[in-house]
């Protein structure tokens, strides 16, 4: 039977090219517009280490007197800063209250390489605890992470990435090796495989980063060689001493922290611990306030720090509205079809087909445009998407692409929205009186 | 003209008239929203930075390791820079305009920071107002002597600027009864005041996105005197007309030249950090007026179909109007008068979910209210398109014979 149906749909599409063109061309149309958009927010909103999600949490902590209203590029909504200042990063660290974590921030080194035929050059870089690696999934090609060991040690040891390595060292088991950061030696201890993470979720400020991460050193080290922090440090108030030693004690935040939490049960441990910290600080007379502090999972710090761009969900909120457009507009199109043919309809009921199975060959006719109109919306989300990346400039970095589950979801929602756009126009057509039809001819 | 025929005419057709009505509420919808979006962003895009553009570049600038006097080394290449044949000015800082990054600092007037203005601190010397061309409107220029080196991560005290040069907008903000020149501002934490020596006309923070930050002060910039002596820092270079492509070349190598110490960044011209940082809102803006137009075109087609579908479902009806007389004029005028009043109907309606849709923007994305002018624009949009979309099926029914009254029954 539906074969016999499909046979007739395609029949009776062939009977009207202009609409039927119209129709799929809406279809595809809409399809084309809102899976575009999609594609984009998907790729930003994606979830790099999903498994992990509810395991990576970050802490924050009101080291800023919320009496005092600050103006700061670093307080979110709820008036926290989402980084945290050395000193409670480090008595955080130093208090290891979880079994995994880890201080993070960005700096860059000048790269000076063995061979004295090349230039220096900058590389982006990461300083943070040993514990990120295993934390965040880092795959090595050769050696590992370095020890806790080193890190007690302040020691100048790297972690470098396949592309330093193949710049530097011409590829290859690298470990061992001595690599030149601003005029430091240090000891390449591991060399990862590709590894870059979109969006770049362990540091939310520079998610979609121009630079990647290409060397990783002990913090202790990069602390003790006062590595530049870049642009990303926010103070409230004066720097109590000037320099480095001032930043250090500074209420400046600057830095990211991690903990692995396996179970929500640690977590609930975390929280306890994270608000006796700070009632702690709160009696020793550092905060004169009853501090707050928060504990976040990843995907809640993803949609915290609003990593989808408003240009992003405008346009996918149009994108969608476009569709809707698109789609009242075929039903009224499928709708003047049916009334068309209402003779035919007539014809089929006089010779017994009944209100079912007349509804059934509209919906299938309807399925066959969606299935048109699916080929045409792949194809110009494909279009739509490369437009995407010559006119944008981050969320073209965004690698937004199309990838068989969103080949996938466009045809099904393509297949979904014709059939819903046919539903009322079919049910009209069933109401038919073939004796009506019959005699007007 | 009756339009009784026309409303019993459509009392037949409810759900066709219902739909084309849904689809101009939508298009109005979306059109009136989109058209403000784009004419917003355009506008950002078109601020003026208050410098001259088409002659100035930057070179970013890092020191590899410790050695060398900082503050020499800064001064060798200010000096070769300066030397350079082509160049009109040139100083070093930390941030410059369209970037989307720089330092904020907070002017206060009073120690407690109770009465502060956020502001974007550029630093420069005696040279910066002249490589970036601002325009003086009250006050002098920082002299010579007056530039304190910063940077230096041993440097014991944070030097204390000897007068700072503001924006206009900023000294209306911090006084606003009066005259900014000579007047004190906390600055920098500092516990006494540093006086305002200067007043720029123009100088743009170096944040652009909209509803981010600085855009709530978008003209609030301090140029403070301090040679920036850090490891890394960018030099900014102003060229004699027409010299700016040779010089962002030949700039880089004699620098390298000079002293191997270092790694050359980004090179970057102002009109090129123009293009970058208003790259997302331009491309906004097309991508919007592109679906304009795509909606446009199907919205139009949706109504040609439906009323294409009425004149010949209604051959006969028209046929024996046209033989009870009624002149091809009157059936034209009948089938536009009837798309216009389905039109004025979703206009209506689309008018309500358009300023919705606003509103809901307005909570979400931080966006500007919706003027009435660009719902009054997207009525008239959407009405002229109905009513060019219904002029060819309607051409087609006042081509209908008198005789088609005869045909059948």
């Amino acid at each position: 039977m539906f074969g016999y149906y499909l046979s007739l749909a395609l029949r009776g599409l062939r009977r009207n090219p202009g609409l039927t063109t119209l129709m799929v061309a809406a279809i595809g149309v809409g399809i084309g517009a809102s899976m575009t958009t999609f594609a984009v927010f998907r790729a930003m909103d994606g979830d790099p280490i999903a498994y992990k999600a509810t395991q990576l949490y970050v802490p924050q902590i009101e080291n800023w007197d919320p009496g005092v209203h600050s103006l700061n590029s670093s307080v979110g909504p709820d008036g926290l800063s989402d980084a945290l200042s050395y000193t409670d990063a480090v008595a955080l660290m130093r208090a290891h209250a979880a079994p995994r974590q880890t201080v993070l921030y960005e700096t860059r080194f000048a790269v000076t390489p063995p061979d004295p035929q090349l230039l220096p050059f900058q590389a982006g870089a990461r300083a943070g605890y040993a514990d990120l690696f295993a934390m965040f999934d880092v795959p090595f090609a050769y050696g590992g992470p370095w020890s806790a060991a080193d890190d007690q040690a302040h020691a100048p040891v790297a972690v470098v990435s396949r592309a330093l390595n193949d710049k530097v060292f011409g590829g290859g088991d690298s470990v061992g090796k001595v690599l030149r950061l601003d005029g430091q030696d240090y000891r390449v201890v591991g060399v990862l495989r590709d590894w870059n993470p979109v969006p770049r979720y362990y540091d939310l400020q520079d998610a979609f980063g121009l630079l990647p991460d290409d060397v990783f050193v002990p913090f202790t080290r990069a602390i003790d060689q006062h590595e530049f922090t870049g642009e990303s440090s926010n103070c409230s108030g004066p720097q109590v001493a000037p320099g480095w030693s001032g930043l250090l004690q500074s209420e400046c935040v600057w830095l990211q922290f991690w903990v692995q939490l396996p179970t929500g049960a640690a977590a609930a441990r975390y929280r306890a611990f994270l608000q006796h910290y700070a009632q702690d600080q709160q009696r020793s007379g550092r905060f004169h306030w009853a501090a707050r502090t928060r504990l976040r999972d990843l995907r809640q710090w993803l949609s915290y720090e609003h990593v989808v761009t408003n240009e992003v969900r405008m346009m996918v909120v149009v994108g969608f509205a476009f569709l809707l457009v698109c789609l009242v507009n075929a039903m009224g199109l499928m709708l003047a079809r049916a009334l068309f043919r209402s003779t035919d309809t007539g014809v089929r009921r006089a010779l017994g087909a009944n209100r079912g199975a007349v509804f059934a060959q509209g919906l299938i006719e309807a399925a066959v445009i969606g299935a048109a109109g699916a080929i045409l919306g792949v194809g110009l989300t494909a279009l739509g998407l490369a437009g995407l990346r010559a006119l944008l400039s981050r969320e073209a970095l965004v690698l937004a692409r199309m990838d068989l589950p969103e080949v996938g979801m466009a045809v099904l929602l393509a297949i979904a929205a014709a059939i819903a756009a046919g539903l009322y126009p079919t049910w009209r057509a069933t109401r038919v009186q073939p004796a009506w039809q019959l005699r007007a001819r | 003209m009756h339009v009784h025929p026309i409303f019993s005419a459509m009392r037949r057709n409810k759900v066709g008239a219902a739909v084309i009505a849904a689809q101009i509420a939508l298009t109005l919808a979306i059109l009136c929203n989109a058209l403000f979006v784009i004419q917003q962003r355009l506008a950002l895009s078109a601020r003026p930075s208050g410098t001259n553009e088409p002659d100035l570049f930057a070179i970013a600038n890092e020191w590899v390791g410790a050695a060398g006097d900082p503050v020499a080394r800064v001064q060798a290449d200010l000096a070769l820079l300066r030397s350079l044949p082509g160049v009109a000015g040139a100083y070093v800082t930390n941030a410059y305009p369209l970037t989307g990054s720089g330092s904020t600092d907070m002017l206060s007037l009073d120690p407690e920071q109770l009465r502060a203005a956020p502001a974007a601190q550029y630093f420069g010397d005696e040279q910066t107002l002249r490589t970036l061309g601002l325009r003086l409107i009250a006050g002098r220029n920082f002299r010579a002597e007056e530039v304190a080196n910063l940077g230096t991560s041993d440097s014991p005290h944070y030097p204390h600027p000897s007068g700072l040069i503001i924006t206009q907008t900023l000294a209306r903000k911090l006084f606003p009864d009066g005259d900014a020149l000579g007047r004190g501002v906390y600055y920098g934490g500092q516990h006494s005041t540093t006086p305002i020596i200067g007043i720029v006309e123009r100088l743009q923070v170096p944040w652009t996105r909209i509803g981010g930050w600085g855009s709530a002060w978008n003209d609030s910039s301090i140029v403070v005197p301090f040679r920036y002596v850090a490891q890394g820092a960018y030099y900014i270079v102003r060229a004699q007309p027409g010299r700016l492509s040779a010089l962002m070349k030949s700039a880089p190598r004699r620098l390298v030249a000079l002293n191997h110490d270092r790694v050359i960044g980004r090179v970057q011209s102002f009109p090129q950090a123009r293009t970058e940082v208003y790259r997302d809102d331009r491309g906004l803006a097309v991508i919007l007026a592109v679906v304009c137009a795509v909606l446009l075109v199907v919205t139009a087609f949706g109504i040609i179909g439906l009323t294409s579908y009425w004149v010949a479902q209604r051959r006969r009806q028209i046929g024996i109007r046209r033989a009870l007389g009624a002149t091809r004029l009157a059936i034209v005028r009948h089938f536009q008068t009837e798309n216009l009043i389905i039109a004025a109907a979703g206009s209506i309606a689309g008018i309500t979910l358009g300023a919705g849709a606003n509103l809901w923007m307005v909570s979400s994305f931080a966006t500007a209210r919706l003027p009435l002018v660009y719902l009054l624009a997207g009525v008239a949009v959407v009405l002229g398109l109905g009513q060019l979309a219904a002029l060819r099926p309607a051409l087609r029914a006042a081509s209908v014979p008198p005789a088609e009254a005869t045909r059948t029954v």
